[in-house]
């Protein structure tokens, strides 16, 4: 199985930055030590990202920079100080996915520029799941006129490449759950879930994700985005169910819970597991190859590029 | 005419930011190379400097879409920054080195006036920190030789946590306190407000992104919502506009979702000054306008 280990984790720079402000920051940032551990452990050669923090304009971009260097400042979070990384990516590998994802009708293109803006999502979680740069890692844009079709092939592209290479690849979903951010600033040592609603989404959506649910989380993601203002339509589980395999059949721990910024935040693993937590009938189509837009605003069925 | 009195707002200037601009000036600042593109904006933004140039004035104060914050507006706040900008959207395109001078008076003097209105403001004082590609290009299409301090305003948002009203609100709110900073230090501002109309782009983007074969709006809708929004300008009924907003931004995706326009009209004090509009054009299937009320200030 070309999945060694799945993950859902936070983008916040808290986590990595101030963890010490807040017992849930500090539990989440343990949680991400716990994560890493299980990476070290599956034997895996290759981090596969998708930060809903790096949107996307034009297709699907994917980091293609074998070694990325700058001094990153959050644009919100400024005041919490730089983070100064250099981190690893797998050139050849981003050039695997971007043919993938080509050959299943996206448009998707590489980036390997210096001094490109990585975002504060992606930057975070290297930092704390791959200390030392031990595997090297690619991430992929959250396009942001995407939606469940597109993302679900997105994610079967990342299959693609990473099966055809002979790789074992841990698929790293780097989103909050519910996304409302805290308005007006609140002490740190006071920092909670947004509301009571996005709070108790937030507990439903992990304890079916807890059973091992992956693919009944991928189905209820238009209804807990419309419940509990999710990020970014909860594309990245849309992401990574697709990249898993879209079942039920995981073994998963969710590690830590709690509020960061008044959003929801969690960090989740996924292990493959011998057998379904759960068979349902899945409500939502399957698709293998994304034909675009369909023209739907043009009566002539010419709009568009 | 007699030259605008310190303490005022010279022009408002709505200065949309695509980094195809740019890419198609070549400036030295940008690494990317271009044949050409874009030209009906660019010679508009040539014919707004032009303008520019006959009102004097000493600073630029620039509202951007994308130096998004979740809590209140951001002001720069340290007097320089340089560095690399590099769009995560269009790197092809924008790899630009910026070395940028800020009025800090001026920025802590809107922090302020904020402040007393109930606003959330905050100070950035990060000296790491990079500035956004949305002002840098609107800043250089404005003034190339970047011979004048700027005050940076990051866009709240309000509009997309509570409602495109208490963003509207909000917006107007941030003018007027910006209105009254400008006011009190006694400075000739130009200010901008760094967004496209009209904001669905095509996903896709040709071999050559200059090819100009492959440029046009991206539908009709929002080509007409579009022209109606630069009529209520050319005519000076901003207030109509203002009422009008949200239906815009709803209907024809419009970047002013991010409060840039609002916020400059509401600095303007909602003028009646026709506008004039120097240019309209697409970029990547999105409607931009450079369009400048001359509040006066002629030499």
């Amino acid at each position: 199985m070309s999945a060694a280990l799945g993950l859902v984790v936070p983008a916040l720079p808290h986590v990595l930055l101030v963890p010490e402000r807040n017992p849930h920051w500090a539990a989440l940032r343990r949680g991400y030590a716990e994560a890493a551990a299980q990476i070290e452990q599956s034997g895996a050669d290759l981090l596969v990202l998708y930060s809903t923090r790096w949107p996307s304009v034009i297709g699907h971009q994917i980091q293609a920079d074998p070694e990325p260097v700058w001094t990153h400042v959050d644009q919100d979070w400024h005041a919490l100080g730089s983070i100064s990384y250099r981190l690893r990516m797998d050139a050849a590998f981003a050039q695997a996915y971007q043919q993938a994802a080509t050959a299943r009708g996206l448009h998707a293109r590489t980036v390997a520029y210096q001094g490109f803006p990585i975002d504060t999502g992606s930057i975070v979680a290297l930092s704390l799941l791959n200390p030392g740069n031990r595997l090297p890692a690619t991430i992929v844009s959250c396009n942001m006129y995407a939606d469940r079709a597109e993302t679900l092939v997105l994610g079967k592209a990342a299959r693609d490449a990473v099966e055809a290479g002979g790789r074992k690849a841990v698929f790293v979903a780097v989103t909050a759950l519910s996304n409302r951010v805290h308005p007006r600033p609140v002490p740190d040592a006071q920092d909670h879930i947004s509301s009571l609603q996005d709070d108790e989404w937030n507990r439903k959506f992990l304890e079916i994700l807890g059973e091992g649910r992956l693919e009944d989380v991928a189905q209820l993601a238009r209804t807990f985005t419309v419940q509990a203002h999710a990020d970014s339509k909860m594309k990245a589980i849309w992401w990574l169910a697709a990249a898993m395999g879209q079942d039920n059949a995981y073994a998963a721990t969710v590690h830590a819970y709690g509020p960061l910024q008044g959003t929801g935040a969690a960090v989740v693993s996924l292990r493959r597991a011998d057998r379904a937590a759960a068979d349902h009938e899945f409500d939502e189509e399957d698709v293998e190859r994304f034909v675009g837009d369909r023209k739907v605003l043009s009566a002539a069925g010419g709009g568009g590029r | 005419m007699t030259p605008t009195p310190p303490g005022s707002i010279v022009a408002g200037v709505l200065a949309p930011h695509p980094p195809h601009l740019v890419y198609a000036e070549n400036p030295p600042q940008n690494e990317p190379r271009a044949e050409c593109g874009w030209e009906e904006l660019r010679w508009g933004y040539e014919r707004l400097r032009r303008s520019l140039s006959r009102k004097p004035h000493e600073v630029l104060v620039v509202h951007s879409p994308h130096w998004k914050t979740h809590q209140g507006t951001h002001v720069l706040a340290l007097p320089a920054f340089s560095g690399l900008s590099v769009d995560p959207v269009f790197p092809n395109l924008f790899r630009y080195r910026y070395d940028l001078r800020v009025d800090v008076p001026l920025a802590e003097a809107v922090i302020e006036e904020g402040r007393k209105s109930g606003l959330q403001m905050t100070a950035m004082t990060n000296p790491d920190f990079r500035v956004d590609y949305g002002t840098i290009i609107s800043c250089h299409m404005v003034n190339p030789s970047w011979d004048k301090p700027i005050v940076v305003l990051s866009s709240s948002t309000s509009y997309h946590h509570f409602s495109n009203e208490v963003g509207e609100a909000e917006m107007l709110a941030l003018g007027a306190a910006t209105r009254a900073a400008v006011a009190r230090l006694g400075r000739r501002a130009v200010l901008l407000a760094s967004n496209s109309l009209s904001h669905r782009h095509f996903t896709e983007e040709p071999a050559l992104p200059e090819d100009m074969a492959n440029e046009h709006v991206y539908h009709h809708g929002q080509y007409l919502w579009d022209m109606r929004v630069l009529d209520l300008m050319r005519k000076g009924l901003t207030r109509q506009l203002i009422d009008e907003m949200p239906d815009f931004i709803e209907q024809a995706v419009s970047e002013c979702k991010e409060g840039s326009l609002t916020w400059l009209i509401g600095a303007m004090g909602f003028p009646t000054v026709p506008a004039e509009v120097h240019a309209y054009g697409s970029v990547i299937g999105t409607g931009n306008a450079v369009v400048e009320w001359d509040l006066g200030g002629e030499a």
